[in-house]
């Protein structure tokens, strides 16, 4: 009964920051602000379903973790699609403000128009 | 003779776990044999890794941890009020340069990541000599303030566990 209420309560958490961040997702009309609706879903919205799933595998007695390296390799490449197309809409100029511009004379590493003549960077 | 047979430790550990994880069983057998892949898959591919990450002070990792997880629950909250009552155009999103005090390309990494995984900003680039790092932010009144607890907040700790 109390792993039922629990497993319910960690659902419809999920389903509600996954709604708000597919909500988000339609209503937000700049480009770059739109980027930041569906970093909810993928985190605590997802996080919290794997978390029902972990507490239904214990309840019914055998455990599972399976759901601790769904939400590993979430967490480690969601911001790399997120830094990918940030990157692509300030290439684009799909920006409503462009970023700021360096006192020390730097430029944004996909702005630097030397960089894309050079071969790739291997050092780093 | 260790340092050649196991040249990346927390590889080795983190490929253990990982397997015993996809198993999703635990029992001596799958650990032996998740032990084994931990051991040779390293060595094999160690001609691909020369150097091995510095990690100065692993034991801060679950203190960063914890407070990264209860920032995302926090910030989630927060961001998703801001998503839902607030109108496109009362909005204050802003760019924010952070300079960076940490140098290692993994540190910075982590850093950026973070940023990117707490709601309400978003890490788009570094810059060119990576000094700097650019993060968009939903809805700010102070970039200033959000830029200084940024630093204080995620920067010093990263720079505790990699320098």
């Amino acid at each position: 009964m109390i792993w039922d209420i629990l497993i319910a309560v960690a659902l419809v958490i999920g389903a509600v920051f996954t709604l708000v961040g597919s909500y988000g997702l339609v209503k937000i009309d700049r480009p770059m602000s739109r980027l930041h609706a569906p970093t909810k879903a993928s985190t605590l919205g997802v996080g919290s379903l794997l978390l029902a799933s972990i507490l239904d595998a214990y309840s019914s007695g055998d455990g599972s973790l399976h759901e601790i390296l769904v939400m590993a390799f979430l967490f480690v490449t969601a911001p790399i699609s997120a830094h990918f197309m940030a990157k692509a809409h300030i290439h684009r100029g799909t920006v409503a403000a462009a970023p700021p511009t360096l006192e020390s004379g730097e430029t944004w590493a996909c702005l630097d128009k030397d960089r894309e003549e050079q071969p790739a960077d291997t050092s780093a | 003779m260790i340092q050649r047979l196991v040249p990346h430790p927390f590889l080795t550990a983190l490929l253990t776990a990982v397997w015993m994880l996809l198993e999703n069983t635990l029992s001596w057998g799958v650990f032996v044999f998740a032990l084994i892949l931990g051991l040779v898959i390293p060595f094999l591919t160690r001609m691909w890794w020369p150097n091995r990450p510095k990690l100065s002070r692993p034991f801060k990792v679950p203190e960063y941890l914890v407070i990264l997880i209860w920032d995302i629950i926090v910030a989630n909250v927060s961001v998703a009020i801001t998503v839902v009552f607030k109108r496109n155009a009362d909005m204050k999103p802003a760019w924010i340069a952070i300079p960076l005090d940490i140098r290692s390309p993994e540190a910075i990494t982590c850093l950026a990541s973070t940023i990117t995984l707490t709601p309400g900003t978003v890490s788009a680039d570094v810059s060119s000599e990576g000094a700097y790092l650019l993060v968009h932010c939903l809805d700010t009144d102070d970039a200033d303030a959000v830029r200084d607890e940024i630093k204080s907040r995620y920067e010093r700790r990263l720079k505790e566990i990699f320098e």
